[in-house]
């Protein structure tokens, strides 16, 4: 029963827009950043939850499925909250911004990584450490290679500053973002503080 | 959580075409884009609650038909025809698209739901009877009036 009449409803093409929504539980925004290119996501409180490196699309999927299953799957591009979390990176970038003041939740961190991130905050703005030394912070003096695990999956990068850790040689070691990355945020602290 | 559910931003991206085209269809170009509007706040809203990640394409579109007869209720607008009319119009030479869609919006209310859910929707019998609640023999048989009504509209050739 092909006929114009159904061909023509089958092939109905009207103008339309999507849709405008604003009331998810997680927001999300991938941004081309001076690092390159992150994911944000933060709750619809602005309480960020996602600030990572997503190079490639399946990246992008792979956090949002992420986040869907383990924070809500009402998980919006460009939801409210974003705007604290993304100015924040930006004034940081530009060199405006030593601290971030911004809400975090560690919902995507494992127990391990909740005991290790928070110690990040005790190497302020262009200081570098070891990863053996962070490892002695939280009582592990041993693990220092489970703690470079712990801050290569970290998920609020730049915001918790793994890239501050580096290995007992001086050298770079890694980073979620790659060491072009790690190398630009440390001289970007080093000329930020040098100006003072 | 017993099912894990994609974010919901994917479904958007992957379905507001159809439950725009859809809505548009039901409800004309003035309510389309409201009635879509709606379909997509009550989705997200019912969203984590939903226990079955499959056909969530049949889920939005089963929802964008009950907004757009809400739609419809809520108005009072142009009459439904509920019998053919006396004498059919006489068939234009080059039927439009205008004459199709306000012919699809004047039918009886479960007919045109079912026509643009199976055919603008692409949803099977199956589908379409369970967004009307009813069967699918009852669904095939509101698309075929649906579709002798639209004919005596003279909106075919």
């Amino acid at each position: 029963m092909t006929d114009d009449l159904v061909l023509a409803m089958r092939g109905y093409d009207p103008s339309v827009r999507p849709p405008v929504l604003t009331d998810g539980d997680v927001s999300y925004v991938v941004d081309d950043t001076a690092v390159g290119r992150m994911l944000l996501a933060t709750r619809s409180d602005g309480t960020a939850l996602a600030s990572t490196f997503t190079p490639t699309d399946a990246d992008v999927d792979r956090v949002l499925a992420r986040l869907a299953r383990t924070v809500s799957p009402r998980v919006l591009r460009g939801g409210r909250g974003l705007d604290g979390l993304r100015t924040q990176l930006d004034d940081y970038l530009a060199g405006r911004l030593e601290a971030f003041t911004v809400p975090i939740d560690l919902v995507l961190a494992t127990p391990f990584q909740r005991q290790v991130l928070p110690a990040l905050a005790g190497v302020p703005y262009g200081r570098r450490t070891t990863y053996g030394a962070l490892a002695a912070t939280i009582g592990r003096p041993t693990a220092s290679r489970a703690v470079g695990a712990a801050l290569g999956a970290n998920p609020l990068c730049v915001v918790l500053p793994c890239h501050r850790v580096l290995a007992a040689s001086g050298s770079l070691t890694g980073y979620a973002g790659g060491l072009g990355a790690k190398a630009h945020l440390l001289e970007l602290e080093a000329r930020a503080s040098d100006d003072r | 959580m017993v099912v894990d559910l994609p974010p919901f931003s994917q479904l958007v991206d992957a379905h507001w075409r159809d439950v725009a085209r859809l809505a548009h269809a039901l409800a004309g170009p003035d309510e389309g884009p409201d009635v879509a509007q709606q379909a997509w706040t009550k989705a997200l809203a019912a969203y984590p609650t939903l226990r079955d990640a499959r056909n969530l394409r049949s889920w939005l579109l089963t929802i964008t038909a009950r907004c757009a007869t809400d739609e419809h209720r809520a108005r009072a607008r142009r009459p439904v025809l509920t019998d053919p009319p006396e004498r059919a119009a006489p068939a234009p030479p080059d039927p439009s698209d205008d004459l199709l869609w306000d012919g699809v919006r004047r039918l009886p209310r479960r007919q045109r739901a079912a026509v643009v859910l199976h055919y603008v929707g692409d949803l099977d019998h199956a589908t379409v009877a369970a967004a009307l609640d009813t069967t699918p023999a009852a669904s095939r048989r509101l698309v075929s009036d649906a579709l002798a009504t639209l004919r005596t509209l003279g909106v075919t050739r």
